[in-house]
């Protein structure tokens, strides 16, 4: 996709937000052309406000917002799951890319961006854990990673990016346990945006 | 903890920063030198100044003869806070009200992170391009 619409002007950045080890596998079975970058302290993810994964955000010439936070899959399957087609989003990216699509409407708002005091408060958490992590404090950096998710139970990039890091399975027992339990209260795992 | 002087690393959005630090049970307390290395804001008679610009402090507890409390610095400037007494570390994290809305034709913040391939990659250099964001991660 990045090579067909690379020559009308459009570039693709892939951001990880993952540990480098974790994501590099994926990179290099890819071999990409374009940036490819990995966030292993989501910081990314703190400055568009991101609370899962994928998530594609469309930025102009000018470097302005163009349409924010999206759930946006590859694959059909991914699409289905979140409740999105396909085919309708990469449609309407290449009509974007041709100048052909307006933006939405000023000031739309993305669903999928937490911006509260208690998502920043946990991403101070999550920016601690990471540090102790690093250093080996594994068990202090799990007290950190437990409270940020405490005080931000829908951001995945912290409940379920930090699985490994935990010894957990983020295809496993666990992530189904915390899923069930979100939806459960009436949430949504995928907030694709409605414009 | 003993009552005593150590050193703190206070990670300011990330940034380390080292500062000496005593612990009275209750607040973790910094020398006042060391709160314009820490958080760029420097403590007045009047409150908290960068530049021309001051945020008065009502708390009364922040500064004592045993120094600034980091939970009471962190609240003024309305930036969360993140302890691990036992590792000596916090974290400053970026205040909530200053975080831009994430809506069609706010500027795209800027990035700069390690590329696969060596080097770093940001958005600032792809300006007069079209470019699609695209998070993800393996798990």
């Amino acid at each position: 996709m990045h090579e067909e619409l690379a020559t009308q002007g459009l570039t693709v950045i892939t951001v990880a937000l993952d540990r480098a080890a974790d994501a590099e596998r994926w990179i290099a079975k890819a071999e990409p052309t374009h940036p490819s970058l990995v966030d292993e302290a989501h910081l990314v993810a703190e400055r568009y406000g991101m609370v899962n994964v994928p998530t594609v955000v469309w930025i102009d010439e000018e470097g302005r917002i163009a349409r924010p936070n999206d759930v946006a899959f590859t694959t059909d399957q991914g699409g289905k799951f979140a409740g999105v087609s396909t085919a309708e989003q990469m449609a309407r990216l290449r009509r974007w890319v041709a100048g052909e699509e307006p933006a939405p409407e000023e000031g739309t708002a993305a669903s999928a961006a937490d911006r509260s005091p208690e998502a920043q408060a946990a991403r101070a958490h999550f920016g601690l854990g990471w540090w102790l992590h690093e250093r080996g404090s594994v068990e202090a950096a799990n007290r950190q990673f437990a409270r940020a998710g405490e005080l931000a139970p829908g951001d995945f990039t912290i409940r379920r990016g930090t699985m490994r890091l935990r010894d957990a399975d983020p295809f496993g027992p666990d992530f189904m346990e915390m899923v069930a339990g979100w939806l459960g209260a009436g949430n949504s795992y995928y907030l694709p945006l409605r414009d | 903890m003993v009552a005593g002087v150590h050193t703190l690393t206070i990670l300011d959005c990330g940034r380390p920063v080292e500062a000496a630090y005593r612990d009275d049970g209750d607040a973790l307390r910094v020398p006042e030198a060391a709160v314009p290395k820490i958080t760029g804001w420097k403590l007045e008679p009047h409150g908290l100044c960068r530049d021309d610009l001051c945020i008065p402090v009502r708390d009364e507890s922040l500064a004592t003869a045993d120094g600034v409390s980091l939970a009471a610095l962190a609240a003024a400037l309305g930036r969360p806070l993140a302890v691990d007494r036992n590792e000596a570390a916090a974290y400053l994290g970026a205040p909530a009200a200053a975080q831009p809305a994430v809506v069609t034709g706010a500027m795209a913040p800027d990035f700069s992170l390690p590329d696969w391939r060596g080097g770093t990659g940001g958005l600032a250099e792809h300006r007069g391009r079209k470019v699609l964001l695209a998070a993800w991660a393996s798990w």
